[in-house]
């Protein structure tokens, strides 16, 4: 059969249309995006009747997926690693309901950051919930995976959560297709409480949910997920987990490799397979994308046993992604070095784009700001967040999103008057709505710039789940009338926008200014697809 | 057959496009291929690169190891820089356009990049820009850039061009026909630079 040319990210998209998927619910977030994307361009999803839009935020997602479980149709949540700390106290709770229709959690990992606040292993996650969780090495196993991930959550009642790394969510490579499963019909569970969390019946599911653990472990030697490939030299034996099998693998072209391999990609481990290994061998080198999750387990609190590498000991550094060369380091192989990078290389940063709507806010804000001290700006995540770079220079925080609003409130309760909340209209919607609704119950003197650019510029333009509806949301949570400003980003209303700032600065309650410009590359890609219409219904 | 290229330029110049031809191309030739991206964060206005690997036989690791790339294909020149740790000192070839993308402040001198550009044993540098416009548009000059690479690349020369055709096709054959020409332009420019290295 024909290999089809895909990201990590599409492989676990097909894999699970094609394990009969009903229901894909995600918030976007890099390197995650692109598995919601693929299902709502695919034609066979469509004609399938799988729903695939987005949510406002992942523990919506969570939730509704949930719920499409208890409903016994097979879900799939999709986020980046931070949205599960949103997603958290549904993902949690969920390993203790149970699932009913196959139920798939996917977290995509950003070691290294390129795209992320930090670089926290969704494993830790999993192993905390007490699911099983899969960690693909390579797009063949990210698909299959996925599929499988669907037959072992409705196996045991369990949701399953895949794992994946900036590196294989967004590396393409050839993928073999299997036979496309139906979709489960609507049925409701067998307990009609087992998704009703009292506490009489939460300690019944707990006790479930620790009885299936060591299933759990042996499932994952049955299912071949990992694997102990025997070697001669026995003075090392490497365990190597998802992506790093293939760091590993790289550095033996000929794939002689002489030690013991413990390949792993299914969690928890099962106990029989590590001993089987450490008995054989001198010492052990860890490799596995991420925090020392396998490692800290062996070496344990005493550490007493025997030699252990990896990044606990520095023998790879604790902080940032593998790559072939930091695991060659490791096997204490010679590396190569290429040409050294010239002194004259400059950092190349991202930028708005021109004519970006965020340019005109700030500079507007900037101006209105000048008559006080600096450092009132809280914001948030986006686009937006470039104005921290020269030359705008406006914002002083970037935490979580939605915490400019929150994070205002505090200061200016601390004694920062007037404080400056600026917030993207998704991220507002994501999480910044409650915060709003706090800092009107507690008529907090803060000003909230609400950029509304209609999308989410961000991860790629995607619908924002607050369009058309902002003014609503904001006088519904309380925000008075008088204090909710309008105005349009653009250089030439500079002036008045400048004495919109300044008057609203000077308030001592909330008061919200949406700037209001729709995102120039969306404006752009819409503007294209008006035009290729016209062009159709002409011809 | 193997080969490990790093893709650079800046984002929105064009670099996936060209991995996708080559992929393409690479895919018709029967070979084993890997392209790991960049998406998100550094796609505006940043430094975006690629690693695109090629093989007869099946191939691990998403990501090159640092000193062993066979070549570096950069749409702008002093992106080209930021991978020489990347390239094999023994046989790498650099392939760089020569037009600056300056939207940074402190942006190098460009003589001073291409010094350091032409200290390297294997190299061609290409006025992409110039050449596109003369094949009818300035926007084809990732594909001069590719054009000058690809003697390079160990791929046939009709595989690139059954590639470029497949996939701008769909899009009229004007546009296949410029994207034909800025190839053959830039092909062209490298033989002949070769040839006069040879002399
Ligand atoms: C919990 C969480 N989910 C998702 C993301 C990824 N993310 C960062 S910014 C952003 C969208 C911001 O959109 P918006 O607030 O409208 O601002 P814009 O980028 O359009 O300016 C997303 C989805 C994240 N960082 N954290
Ligand atoms: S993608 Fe849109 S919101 Fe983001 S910087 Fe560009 S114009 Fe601004």
């Amino acid at each position: 059969m024909d290999k089809l040319l895909l990201l990590g990210d599409e492989a676990v998209a097909l894999g699970a249309i094609d394990a009969g998927l009903s229901g894909v619910y995600a918030y976007p977030g890099t390197p995650s995006t692109e598995i919601t994307e693929y299902i709502q361009a695919s034609k066979e999803a469509k004609e399938r009747h799988i729903v695939s839009d987005w949510s406002a935020n992942e523990k919506t997602a969570m939730e509704t997926a949930i719920g499409m479980s208890y409903a016994g149709k097979k879900a799939m949540v999709c986020m980046k690693h931070v949205g599960l700390n949103v997603a958290a106290d549904a993902f949690v709770n969920s390993a203790i309901t149970g699932a009913h229709g196959g139920l798939v959690v996917v977290s995509a990992d950003d070691p290294s950051m390129h795209s992320s606040q930090n670089e926290q292993d969704s494993r830790f996650y999993g192993k905390f919930a007490q699911i099983p969780v899969l960690e693909p090495s390579n797009q063949q196993e990210a698909y299959d995976l996925t599929r499988y991930a669907f037959d072992l959550s409705e196996k045991y009642g369990t949701p399953v959560m895949v794992r994946l790394t900036t590196r294989l969510s967004h590396s393409r490579a050839g993928v073999v297709r299997k036979e496309t499963k139906a979709q489960n019909r609507m049925s409701l569970p067998s307990d009609l409480k087992q998704f009703i969390l009292l506490p009489s019946i939460a300690r019944k599911r707990y006790n479930v949910l620790l009885a299936k653990q060591e299933a759990f472990s042996e499932e994952g030697i049955q299912s071949g997920n990992n694997v102990l490939y025997e070697g001669s030299d026995k003075s090392m034996g490497i365990i190597a987990s998802g992506i790093a099998y293939n760091y590993l693998l790289e550095n033996f072209p000929d794939r002689d490799i002489p030690y013991p391999i413990l390949k792993i990609s299914q969690y928890p481990v099962s106990r029989k397979l590590i001993k089987n290994l450490y008995d054989q061998v001198e010492s052990l080198l860890i490799l596995e994308e991420g925090y020392p999750i396998i490692e800290e387990g062996l070496r344990g609190t005493l550490d007493e046993g025997k030699t252990i590498r990896g990044r606990m000991d520095e023998t790879i550094s604790f902080a940032g992604e593998l790559n072939p060369m930091k695991v060659k380091k490791a096997l204490g192989m010679q590396t190569n070095e290429g040409y050294t990078v010239p002194e004259i290389l400059e950092a190349r940063p991202p930028l708005l784009c021109d004519g970006c709507p965020h340019w005109d806010s700030f500079g507007a804000l900037n101006e209105a700001l000048k008559s006080y001290s600096g450092g009132r700006v809280l914001s948030d995540i986006g686009c937006y967040t470039l104005s921290a770079l020269p030359p705008l220079d406006s914002i002083n925080s970037c935490v979580d999103m939605g915490a400019s609003i929150t994070m205002a409130i505090g200061a200016a309760e601390a004694g920062l008057v007037p404080a400056v909340a600026a917030i993207g209209d998704s991220t507002f919607t994501h999480s910044g709505m409650t915060g709003l609704l706090d800092a009107v119950n507690r008529k907090a003197p803060i000003t909230v710039l609400l950029m509304d650019n209609a999308t989410t510029g961000m991860t790629g333009g995607q619908d924002s789940s607050g369009f058309g509806k902002l003014e609503d949301i904001i006088l519904g949570l309380g925000v008075e009338k008088d204090h909710l400003k309008i105005i349009t980003p653009l250089r030439r209303h500079h002036d008045e926008n400048v004495a919109v700032f300044k008057e609203e600065l000077a308030y001592e309650g909330v008061s919200v200014i949406i700037a209001r410009r729709e995102c120039i590359q969306t404006l752009a890609r819409r503007m294209k697809l008006k035009h290729a219409k016209k062009e159709e219904t002409v011809s | 057959m193997k080969k490990d290229i790093i893709l650079a330029g800046v984002g929105g110049q064009g670099i996936l496009t060209i991995a996708t031809i080559i992929g393409t191309a690479a895919l018709s030739e029967g070979l084993q291929l890997k392209q790991a991206e960049v998406h998100g964060m550094s796609q505006r206005g940043g430094d975006v690169q690629s690693h695109l690997r090629l093989s007869s036989k099946s191939i691990a690791s998403d990501l090159i190891a640092e000193g062993s790339a066979d070549m570096i294909i950069s749409v702008e020149p002093m992106e080209s820089l930021r991978y020489f740790n990347m390239l094999n000192t023994k046989t790498g070839w650099l392939v760089s356009s020569i037009n600056p993308f300056n939207n940074i402040a402190n942006y190098p001198d460009v003589e001073q990049i291409l010094a350091e550009i032409w200290k390297l044993p294997r190299y061609v540098t290409i006025d992409a820009d110039k050449i596109a416009k003369d094949q009818g548009t300035v926007k084809a000059a990732n594909i001069v850039v590719l054009g000058a690479a690809a003697p390079f690349l160990g791929l046939q020369y009709t595989s690139l061009e059954g590639a470029i055709k497949k996939i701008f096709g769909r899009k009229g054959e004007f546009l296949v026909n410029v994207n034909l020409n800025a190839l053959k332009a830039g092909y062209d420019f490298a033989q002949q630079k070769m040839q006069k290295s040879t002399i």
